[in-house]
């Protein structure tokens, strides 16, 4: 599997950290239910899937990668700093 | 049987090589197989289950039968396939799964109870008593079964791995191959040309044709001239592609030349990923067998491969052969033995409406239907219309037609479809990103088909990628069309084999299907079928036409198993090259580390990093005593330790301050300039991912340590949050673990020596306990921070790198001119443990901040990483095991890690469970025995005795919960 890093370039999978599905983090202090789905709660859909890799290897940037579960196709890279997760 | 004037071997150069202890001679360009065979070497293996008498079957990488063990000692390689082996001299070659010899085999006794030991045997007979099954049962069937062995010593051999990039990959260089490539290379694109045999040419080495009026061999060598000679071209033989993955990446296994390999410290062969944006897959067709009665004794092989080894080897592999098939791939085996003088007994064709133009006894509309022969093939049995005929041959020629190579096509997960014309799967469109197949493996199978195949597709892949078409056109050659009659089996006495490898039947399969095993996954399963190292290569297709018609289905409706790589079998240690020994994981030294060795001090692995367990002294021979001694020199007077290895992670910016509220649960935006607060960080779901110090160097400067352990995860998390969750503030983070060599001095003389060696000396009040700040070190420029994980009054000194070795030296003598000296990993733990201070052994990624006693650190004014979550009542609840300090009080004075805590007088059984011990050791400073556990409702069982069992190493102790801090609980050495 490749990425291709905004920044470096297309890289082999084995320069990049997975770290699991792209969510916006809930503000405030609280426990509330939003919580257990930014923590926990996965559906695991087959298909497009967003998710947070950091290119831990190379340039350190976190990225948001498109990403089709059936296909294996890499439908997008972007930048988290621009992309927002 | 060797044919004068016959074959690509370079009879200038006879090697002799030993098979079973005995001495042959063969040629330079000879595989093993070719050489037996030329020879007349017939019988090379015995097979798995049944111990049957084998012969070689194949020319390739598809063998069955001819297994064999190279090498003798450390570096025995079992299971390599003859057909591959290339000889050469010295070579040494064993059969396998026989005992004591290949001729006179004592498991070939299995073969006489051949009815008992059909599909299911083992699943049915081994059933009972239960305790048998890994005692008795196991040990035995693995004794009986089974392939070659490995010598079990470590072996000296090597292999690399190694990256490779290119526009187009072309996999396998036949008539197809070798077009793509010169086709793509033409139109500008890099090249790689990956051949699995040891030269170029595919099936026209192995067949008489003619390409562009050349003889065909003669035309390989033309082209493979002319793309050798073309920079953009990289021509890899010996390498097999083994795997698709996503991406365009390639697994491809390069075998050394054997003159290479032979040279000193030379590898065995390389592991290589390519990375191609296009591929053409010119893999070639494998032709397959007919399943009839008997049909495996050596000298029962496949057409083609006869073909092969007349043609490209000059060897044939009997005095008279019978050819049989049901496709034109028979009579033009029978051409080739006729020109070659090799007598031919029969043609059986298969077809009832074949015509037959070669002289030579035929027999249309026949079918062989059994075979005779001890140790080998001796006589063929025919069932035609008029009756049986049984005609003397030892060696039968078998066509049952041909396979495209499509496993490459499937490795994503497509599966091949079905085509009646041609009875046989092609590969699936568009299966894998970026790959087309063109040649025999497309199914084309002309000559002049391959050609034009890999012509066209090798020029639509570089026009794919923007290049411009190339202005080429075919070679003239062959194009006879295939013409294929099904016959997958023929009925008879005697049992058929269809998977030679794993000798599976005609009979297994059926029986899967009785058994309602019909999926053809199940039946794989049930049988063994296909699942030898071959992959059933050669017997899958018939396998499962076997079990549609046994089930009633179609061979479209029955389907494939799942292709995975690697499509030949790959050594563990070619994928795994470079990671043996040293190999193995990098090694991290700090500036100290030279001069810890010099001092004799075992050093220990922390992570990636080395560091020094304890510096022994003269008279010291247990680690405990220099332990024990180094303990006392940091209580009594200072020691130096090197904590280089911690994290060190610099962090600036305007936003620098709250970034760092954020990630820890306390406040850091109040930390004033010269100041160092110890933090504690949370994990987004409330559990504690890593503590630490931070020191505020500037207004917008901080520096922050992490655990030896954590390092990395801390720094990835940094950037996390900073680009992910906080991305609109602005703030930097950089590690400087590696810049930095960093030194504790602890102990009451710590000022009095650090003061002997600062530009400036400093005294309590300039620098109290937790200040931080830049001194000045003989001119060098370093940080100073007054923090200790020894309880006693200490320092941490960092320098520049390049002066860590020089400053740890001169630490140490002047610490040793003061009655003290450098410590190492074991006294640096019982310090911190007599503290109750927290490592990743109490941190361990379950507990809470709550449950280490910190929830007074969660900050209330501000929002953290993980505050929602850490608040859950869950995570707050009394009933929690939290940390406490244990003292054995019963006759047992032990305490180990990782035992468990029980009430008193509770059985030791897990549903007893209380907790349980992070940490141990004998504290010099207090004379006995403590620990660090966490405990049901620990900080409320104070003064309780509690069972602390370790059921693993038979260790029982009664003890006492004490409070966390079994030393200086006041922390008054701290600040003296």
């Amino acid at each position: 599997m490749r990425l291709g890093c905004p920044i470096c370039g297309e890289r082999d999978r084995r320069e990049f950290y997975y770290q699991g599905a792209a969510l916006p983090r809930p503000e405030g202090e609280v426990w509330a239910p939003e919580w257990d789905d930014y923590i926990h709660n996965r559906d695991n859909l087959p298909g497009a899937t967003r998710d947070l890799w950091q290119h831990e290897q190379g340039c350190g940037a976190w990225l948001i990668v498109t990403r089709n579960t059936v296909t294996h196709e890499v439908l997008g890279v972007a930048l988290a700093t621009e992309a927002g997760a | 049987m060797r044919l004068e004037g016959k074959g690509l071997i370079d009879r200038a150069r006879p090697v002799s090589f030993h098979f079973d202890g005995r001495r042959y001679e063969g040629f330079a360009g000879d595989t093993l197989a070719s050489a037996l065979l030329a020879n007349g070497v017939r019988m090379v293996a015995r097979s798995f289950k049944y111990h049957r008498p084998r012969g070689v079957m194949t020319a390739g990488s598809e063998e069955p039968n001819a297994l064999v063990t190279v090498g003798r000692g450390a570096a025995q390689e079992p299971n390599l396939r003859a057909t591959t082996v290339e000889v050469h001299e010295g070579l040494w070659a064993q059969s396998q799964n026989r005992w004591p010899t290949l001729g006179l085999d004592l498991l070939a006794v299995n073969d006489v109870f051949a009815p008992f030991l059909g599909a299911g045997f083992y699943y049915k007979t081994f059933m009972w008593p239960r305790a048998f099954w890994e005692r008795v049962y196991e040990p035995l069937i693995r004794r009986a079964a089974g392939l070659g062995a490995l010598s079990g010593d470590a072996c000296e051999d090597s292999y690399e791995r190694a990256h490779a990039h290119c526009d187009v990959l072309v996999i396998g260089a036949g008539p197809a191959g070798l077009m793509a490539a010169r086709a793509a290379a033409e139109a500008g694109a890099d090249v790689i040309l990956a051949e699995e045999d040891t030269r170029l040419g595919g099936r026209l080495l192995a067949e008489t044709e003619e390409v562009d009026g050349l003889a065909g061999v003669d035309w390989v060598d033309e082209i493979a001239a002319e793309l050798a000679a073309m920079p953009n071209v990289r021509i890899m033989t010996r390498t097999a592609v083994t795997g698709v993955y996503d991406g365009g990446t390639y697994g491809a296994l390069e075998r050394l030349a054997p003159d290479i390999a032979a040279r000193g410290h030379a590898p065995k062969g390389c592991f290589w990923r390519i990375v191609a944006r296009r591929t053409v897959l010119a893999a070639g067709a494998l032709e397959r067998a007919i399943a009839f009665p008997n049909n495996d004794r050596p000298g029962v092989m496949m057409a083609g491969a006869v073909r092969a080894y007349v043609n490209r080897w000059g060897a044939a592999p009997g005095q008279s052969t019978v050819v049989f098939g049901n496709n034109d791939s028979a009579h033009r085996t029978v051409a080739d033995l006729q020109a070659a003088g090799v007598h031919v007994a029969a043609l059986v064709d298969a077809r009832p409406y074949a015509r037959c133009d070669l002289d030579v006894p035929f027999y249309p509309g026949a079918q062989v239907c059994g075979t005779g022969g001890r140790r080998g093939l001796e006589a063929v049995t025919l069932a035609t219309t008029k009756g049986e005929d049984r005609i003397a041959a030892d060696c039968l020629a078998v066509s049952g037609g041909w396979n495209p190579t499509v496993h490459l096509a499937c490795h994503m997960g497509a599966r091949p479809t079905w085509d009646a014309a041609r009875q046989a799967f092609l590969p699936p469109a568009d299966a894998v990103p970026g790959m087309r197949v063109a040649g025999a493996a497309a199914g084309a199978f002309s000559t002049l088909a391959c050609l034009e195949s890999g012509l066209n597709e090798g020029a639509a892949a570089a026009v794919d990628l923007g290049f411009r078409a190339p202005d080429m056109a075919a070679p003239s050659a062959g194009k006879a069309t295939y013409d294929i009659f099904p016959l997958w089996q023929v009925p008879g006495r005697g049992r058929a084999w269809l998977d030679f490898q794993n000798d599976v039947t005609v009979k297994d399969v059926v029986q899967a299907a009785t058994e309602n095993f019909r999926s053809v996954e199940h039946m794989k399963r049930y049988t063994t079928q296909g699942m030898a190292p071959d992959q059933g290569k050669n017997s899958n297709v018939a396998a499962l036409a076997v079990l549609a018609e046994a089930s009633g289905q179609g061979i479209a409706e029955t389907g494939t198993t799942t292709f995975r790589p690697p499509y030949v079998p790959v050594p563990i240690a070619a994928m795994g090259a470079g990671g043996k020994g040293k190999g193995f994981a990098p090694e991290r030294r700090t500036t100290s580390h030279a001069e810890s060795i010099a001092r004799g001090a075992p050093m220990i692995e922390a992570g990636l990093w080395y560091r020094p367990s304890y510096f022994p002294q003269k008279a010291e021979t247990h680690w405990r005593q220099s332990c024990d001694r180094e303990v006392a020199m940091v209580r009594g007077s200072v020691g130096i330790c090197d904590v280089s290895t911690l994290g060190k992670i610099d962090v600036q910016g305007p936003d620098a301050a709250r970034f760092l509220d954020f990630v820890y649960t306390n406040m850091f935006s109040t930390l004033k300039v010269g100041r160092v607060r110890y933090g504690l960080m949370l994990r987004e779901d409330g559990h504690v991912m890593d503590d630490g110090t931070c020191a505020r160097l500037g207004e917008s400067h901080f520096i922050l340590t992490t655990t030896t352990a954590a390092a990395g995860q801390v720094m990835r998390h940094l950037e996390f949050v900073a680009q992910v969750l906080r991305p609109e503030w602005d703030v930097r983070i950089v590690s400087v673990t590696e810049q930095w060599a960093q030194f504790a001095v602890a102990g009451p003389q710590a000022r009095m020596l650090l003061n002997g060696m600062l530009d400036a000396p400093i005294d309590d009040a300039g620098f109290p306990y937790m200040a931080c700040g830049a001194v000045g070190l003989g001119g060098v420029a370093a940080r100073l921070f007054r923090i200790s994980f020894s309880g006693e009054h200490a320092y941490e000194i960092a320098v520049p790198a390049r002066y860590g070795a020089a400053l740890f030296g001169a630490l140490v003598k002047r610490a040793e001119d003061m009655g003290g000296g450098a410590y190492g990993l074991e006294a640096l733990n019982v310090l911190r443990i007599e503290k109750g201070f927290i490592t990743h052994a109490e941190i361990h990624g379950r507990v809470t901040a709550y449950d280490i006693g910190m929830q007074g650190m969660m900050s209330a004014k501000k929002d953290f990483v993980g505050k929602a979550a850490a608040t859950r009542p869950g995570l707050m609840d009394p009933e929690r095991e939290r940390m406490v300090g244990l003292k054995p009080v019963g006759a047992v004075k032990e305490l180990l890690a990782g035992a468990h805590i029980f009430d008193e007088h509770a059985e030791a059984v897990s549903d007893n469970d209380q907790g349980y011990v992070t940490s141990a050791c004998y504290s010099p400073t207090l004379g006995h025995v403590i620990g660090i556990g966490f405990l049901r409702r620990g900080p409320e069982r104070m003064g309780e005795r509690v069972r602390v069992v370790d059921h693993l190493r038979k260790s029982e102790t009664v003890c006492e919960v004490t409070p966390l801090v079994a030393f200086d609980p006041e922390g008054g050495r701290l600040r003296g």
